[in-house]
């Protein structure tokens, strides 16, 4: 159990100043992943999930302020210089973006674009870079690999841009994926496509893997462990099947049951939650979710729950309350 | 004055859509958008529409409202044809019929205060005095869930998605319709919202005997409010049925895919390896036969040679297939299609 993690993410904040004041956009974060393993972030729009996986590339915007430690691979990102670190993203730690255009310069061809991170990175020859390439699009299921080479991203669909995408950032046999809603832009059946091609990918390469997404659905039969974020904290982390059998977390608990289930039947009422997350630039004392949690008593508007394993090994949860566990609220 | 909704007489739809035909010329070139679409919508009923993006779900919506003009079929509100007609006859009938958007933040005038907003359908429809108009903007408010007092002297921007999308029922209720097009009204918002906006739009649905269509590209959503469901492809209708018998028993291989496909918040529900082999084709140059059948795992030669028409295979559900998943014997006996 205790393989020394391939990243840990410690105490990690970020803070933006806004006109309206700081925004804490991340808030004492902590998080690790071993080699190979996969692990889901999920949580809705605004509790920081790109902040964090910026956070951790080194990508913030230039106002922001970040705190903490960012440990990837023996090596402290923070402090890293600029020119290692560029070397560093490229080669063993890649990315993937919702809107694949932000990784895809839109003036180049696929060809150009693909070839020239695999001669920067791995040194190839002109020639050896471009079979890499087709070799590299066909594994992502593009068809006719050769000719996609001297097309423009404009000329493909938003499906085989996010391909493209995928396999430029897996071209250089990364050690470590972030993949930041990759398929939120797509159609459900492209959508199925996309992350099953992730995970051959990631299988294959054992290559460790971070899937961001607001959609409990995807990451439920995907990952090894999932970490739910509120309000810029996360607020609950277990291994998957725990999480999804015992959740603690009432907010957890929340999201799962407000989504509309498949084999339910039509016209019945959701159990939404009701009111909406707190403003970020307005700090709250309490546990960030006692406006809208139907278990909240006095504890939680005055203290702040902290992130602490119980029950189960690797299950943490920041709650004063907790769900089906034998000392908290029967759920 | 309209005569008010007399009591539903059984068998007469609210809303007909007849071989709907919408076309957007492209340069020398055609988008076949909504191409040959018949669908009937009773009163007081629900009917989901799902498809993939471009496969002209809002075309179809505005289409209905003759916001766009087809290029041939009928459209039958309540028995009157829409779309012959013109100038203030149809204003008159679009006024029994509204619409919502996907984006409630951008459907709303930014620099207007949200009570005007709202009042504004009144305005136009003739309702003079303001203090009915208040009254009326008022009550709306306060159906949606919103204090009345607390809303109306502000600003779009001062709301966050799910409130704009609140505003915005509110707008197309006011002048109590009996027909909305929802079009993806929750596809924009989260998860935790999305469900408040579902139970209210399912609670105006009964508040006011409203009849809806609701577009949207999840399924699971769609179901949660529907009696039925049309499955759109390429312009045209694949499948129509009665939403649980539908998701239980798909007839057309389009169908199954996009249930397969949905993503299931269960980790014992092991992903199927998507079946799914591509993606849709172009709406220029749409497949010859069935538009399917570049990605059906069940095509044939037949499926390229000629286009399937719409057929019953179980009681109420209809699906354009020449190799329907369920009741096969049954469809290919009765040679005749039905209309729906
Ligand atoms: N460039 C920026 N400047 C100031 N605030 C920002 C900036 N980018 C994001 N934020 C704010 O930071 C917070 C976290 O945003 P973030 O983009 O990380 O959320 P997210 O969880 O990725 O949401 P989504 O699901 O919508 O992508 C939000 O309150 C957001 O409004
Ligand atoms: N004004 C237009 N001019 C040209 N083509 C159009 C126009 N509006 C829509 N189209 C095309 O018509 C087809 C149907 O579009 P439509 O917007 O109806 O699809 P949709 O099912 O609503 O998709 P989405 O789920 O993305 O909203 C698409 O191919 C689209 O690109
Ligand atoms: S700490 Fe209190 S308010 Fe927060 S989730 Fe737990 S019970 Fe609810
Ligand atoms: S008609 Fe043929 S191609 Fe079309 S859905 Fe049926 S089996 Fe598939
Ligand atoms: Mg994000
Ligand atoms: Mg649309």
């Amino acid at each position: 159990m205790t393989e020394p993690a391939l990243l840990s993410v410690e105490g990690v904040s970020v803070d933006l100043p806004t006109p309206r004041g700081n925004l804490r956009a991340v808030d004492q974060v902590d998080l690790s992943i071993g080699a190979g393993r996969t692990l889901g972030i999920v949580g809705e729009s605004g509790c920081g999930k790109t902040m964090l996986s910026r956070a951790i590339l080194q990508l913030l915007p230039k106002k922001a302020k970040l705190s903490g430690r960012v440990m990837f691979d023996g090596q402290d990102l923070v402090h890293l210089e600029p020119e290692r670190l560029r070397k560093l993203r490229g080669r063993s730690l890649a990315v993937v973006f919702q809107d694949p255009m932000t990784s895809l310069n839109p003036v180049l061809t696929i060809g150009t674009q693909l070839i020239e991170t695999l001669q920067e990175h791995l040194e190839l020859d002109g020639q050896a870079a471009r079979m890499r390439s087709v070799e590299l699009l066909a594994a992502v299921g593009i068809p006719a690999p050769e000719q996609r080479l001297m097309q423009y991203p404009h000329q493909l669909s938003g499906g085989m841009r996010q391909r493209v995408a995928i396999a430029i950032a897996l071209s250089c046999e990364p050690k470590l994926l972030i993949a930041d809603e990759p398929t939120t832009a797509l159609d459900v059946t492209i959508q199925a496509q996309i992350l099953d091609l992730l995970a051959r990918e990631q299988r294959r390469r054992h290559m460790a893997m971070i899937i961001i997404t607001h959609d409990l659905g995807v990451v439920a039969g995907r990952t090894d462990e999932v970490a739910v974020m509120y309000a810029g904290r996360v607020v609950e982390r277990a291994p998957t099947p725990d999480l999804f059998k015992k959740m603690h977390m009432p907010y957890t608990e929340a999201l799962l049951a407000a989504i509309p289930k498949i084999d339910a039947r039509p016209h019945t009422p959701l159990p939404a939650i009701s009111g909406r997350p707190p403003d970020p630039t307005r700090p709250t004392t309490g546990c960030s979710f006692a406006p809208r949690c139907r278990y909240a008593w006095a504890q939680c508007h005055g203290e702040k729950p902290r992130l602490e394993e119980a029950g189960s090994p690797g299950h943490q949860f920041a709650c004063f309350r907790p769900i089906n566990t034998a000392a908290g609220v029967p759920a | 004055m309209m005569q008010p909704v007399s009591p539903s007489v059984a068998g007469a739809p609210l809303l007909r859509v007849e071989n709907l035909v919408v076309e957007y010329p492209v340069g020398n070139k055609i988008v076949h958008a909504v191409s040959s679409v018949s669908l009937e919508i009773a009163r007081g009923e629900t009917l989901g529409l799902v498809g993939e993006s471009g496969c002209g779900k809002s075309t179809l919506g505005r289409a209905v409202l003759q916001l766009r003009r087809p290029v041939s079929g009928k459209v039958l509100f309540d028995g009157h044809d829409l779309t012959a007609m013109q100038g203030d006859t149809l204003r008159r009938m679009r006024r029994r019929v509204q619409l919502i958007f996907q984006d409630p933040i951008a459907s709303l005038n930014p620099r207007r205060r949200i009570g005007d907003i709202i009042a504004e359908p009144l305005v136009i429809s003739g309702v003079r005095d303001p203090k009915e108009r208040e009254q009326l903007v008022h009550d709306v408010l306060g159906a949606v869930g919103l204090d009345p007092e607390l809303v109306m002297g502000r600003l779009p921007h001062e709301f966050s998605g799910g409130q704009c999308q609140r505003i915005c029922i509110a707008r197309a209720l006011v002048l109590s319709p009996e027909f909305i097009i929802c079009d993806e009204p929750v596809s924009a918002l989260d998860v935790s919202i999305r469900a408040q906006i579902l139970n209210l739009l399912e609670e105006m649905k009964t508040r006011y005997g409203l009849t809806l269509l609701f577009i949207a590209h999840d399924l699971a959503v769609v179901k949660a409010v529907s009696d039925r469901v049309a499955v759109m492809y390429l312009g045209r209708l694949c499948e129509v049925g009665p939403s649980e018998q539908l998701f239980a028993q798909p007839a057309h291989p389009y169908t199954a895919l996009l249930i397969e496909a949905i993503p299931v918040p269960d980790p014992d529900v092991r992903p199927a390896e998507s079946v799914a082999v591509g993606e849709p084709p172009s709406p220029i140059a749409p497949p010859s036969g069935c538009r399917f059948r570049t990605r059906c795992p069940r095509a044939d030669q037949r499926c390229s040679d000629e286009m399937p028409e719409l057929r019953e295979v179980a009681p109420e559900q209809f699906a354009a297939c020449h190799h329907p998943l369920i009741g096969a014997g049954q469809a290919s006996n009765n040679g005749e299609s039905r209309s729906i």
